[in-house]
């Protein structure tokens, strides 16, 4: 069953569960660590009540979103709090976040994940609607995208259910059946 | 046969060059794409299933809309494969060069190439030993390249074992991917590179890249299915496949070494063979 979701959004993503199929549509806001940063220094540009931010550096031409794939999450593990108070639902990515945007998340919104490399399927979900801060370059921006049903799995959800993280202690486990290497470095 | 036009070949040498890295950014080989449906269908794992389905509906996406795949169209990897009758000069290293500044611009290809301590962006993807280009012989003049994005790349690496560790080569691999998790795009391809000195191996682990990684030999498959114990699957959203295949290129040692360089490569195992027109 896939979940549909449309922006702004609201209390329905606190139902939402880790492995959930959704596909979402309407604005969403595309920033990498440079846009973080900006915002936080000079304030968010756009109506974070409801929002989705999405990491995520496109490539534009002609005014088309050409490729816009997610970029690694995980660098903007301290620079999402500011966001999730300000009122933003969703963080949209991949790779997963840390344990502090796990917390964050609870009782307030969700991590939503999109398969890396898909650039060309990612494009052919979005029109270019506008861009706020195009002087930090066209990956580092904040470009203002319409989504039209954009296929995502819920990596984390508002009830701290995280599956990158089951996913990590299952093969720290599995690891673990190797014995200590007796190295050089061990003498 | 006249004299060869010399500035004619160098010209095709960079039309080939260019066009080898559009038809690698934008379609994947065969192989790999086999290897893709193949580990798709096997796949148990509900939220693997939904990745799956997303990477194969975008490599149709790019193939019908002539795009590339992934926004990282990485950084420009070359094989010359020379004929006896082109003598090997600089100019052949310039015309590979001017090939990658053609397409990106024509394709375009996104610039990924800086200064290494300046972090200044040449904006055409060349630089200094930029493109990486690595010349062998053979019969026919041709140009392969491997465009190689920075996630998979990123965490890439080279253990100088003990001559008595030969049973830990698996577990150095299987280690490299549980560090690694999601980040470099799982369903990965390990190029693995086992002897032969410190650069050698890692030389050695790219190339293995370039083989068809829809076979494994016995060995191979042993080192594929320990990484996918791991579990850690498509993304690092868990899944029955987190390595899509293992190959592994062997060279001749020092006894008192080991060198073994695991070249981690993304789900879009980019490659591309261009003959030189003349």
């Amino acid at each position: 069953m896939t979940v549909q979701l449309h922006t702004p959004l609201g209390d329905e993503v606190l139902a939402l569960h880790a492995g959930d199929h959704v596909e979402l549509s309407g604005m969403v806001y595309t920033a990498r660590d440079e846009a973080h940063l900006r915002m936080q220094k000079e304030g968010i540009p756009f109506d974070a009540e409801g929002a989705a931010v999405y990491h995520c550096g496109p490539v534009i031409h002609n005014n088309r979103v050409i490729a816009a794939g997610p970029t690694t999450s995980a660098r903007m593990n301290m620079l999402t709090k500011f966001l999730l108070d300000r009122g933003v639902r969703a963080v949209i990515g991949k790779g997963g976040m840390g344990e502090a945007v796990r917390e964050q998340l609870c009782g307030r919104g969700v991590y939503l994940a999109f398969t890396g490399g898909c650039a060309a399927l990612a494009a052919s979900h979005m029109t270019l609607r506008g861009v706020f801060f195009e002087d930090l370059g066209m990956a580092e921006a904040v470009w203002i995208l319409e989504l039209d049903h954009l296929p995502l799995v819920v990596g984390i959800d508002a009830q701290g259910n995280d599956i990158f993280e089951s996913v990590r202690a299952r093969a720290n486990k599995e690891f673990g059946r190797y014995s200590k290497v007796q190295g050089l470095s061990d003498k | 046969m006249g004299t060869p036009d010399r500035s004619a070949i160098l010209r095709a040498l960079g039309r080939a060059t260019a066009d080898a890295l559009r038809e690698a950014v934008i379609r994947l080989p065969p192989d790999v794409k086999r290897a893709l449906v193949c580990a798709a269908a096997a796949e148990t794992n509900p939220v693997a299933q939904g990745e799956f389905h997303n990477i194969v509906r975008n490599i149709e996406q790019a193939e019908t809309l002539g795009v590339p795949l992934c926004q990282d169209t990485g950084v420009p990897v070359v094989y010359l494969t020379i004929p006896p009758d082109v003598p090997l000069t600089t100019d052949l290293y310039d015309a590979v060069a001017e090939g990658v500044r053609l397409a990106t611009k024509e394709v375009p290809l996104r610039p990924n190439v800086v200064d290494a301590l300046t972090r200044h962006n040449s904006n055409d993807n060349t630089g200094a030993g930029m493109p990486a280009i690595h010349v062998m012989p053979g019969r026919k003049f041709s140009v392969t390249v491997l465009p190689k994005g920075a996630g998979a790349e990123n965490v890439s690496r080279i253990a100088m074992l003990l001559p008595s560790q030969v049973e830990q080569i698996e577990r150095f691999l299987v280690e490299t991917v549980l560090l690694a998790e999601g980040r470099p795009c799982p369903p990965i391809v390990l190029g693995v590179g086992i002897g032969g000195t410190f650069d050698g191996a890692a030389a050695l682990a790219k190339e293995a890249l370039l083989l068809p990684i829809d076979e494994m030999t016995a060995f191979e498959q042993q080192l594929c299915d320990a990484v996918n114990r791991l579990g850690i699957g498509p993304m690092g959203l868990g899944g029955d496949t987190t390595a899509l295949s293992v190959k592994v290129k062997f060279a001749a040692c020092h006894t008192a070494s080991l060198p073994v360089a695991v070249n981690v490569q993304c789900w879009a195992c980019r490659r591309a063979t261009v003959e030189v027109e003349r």
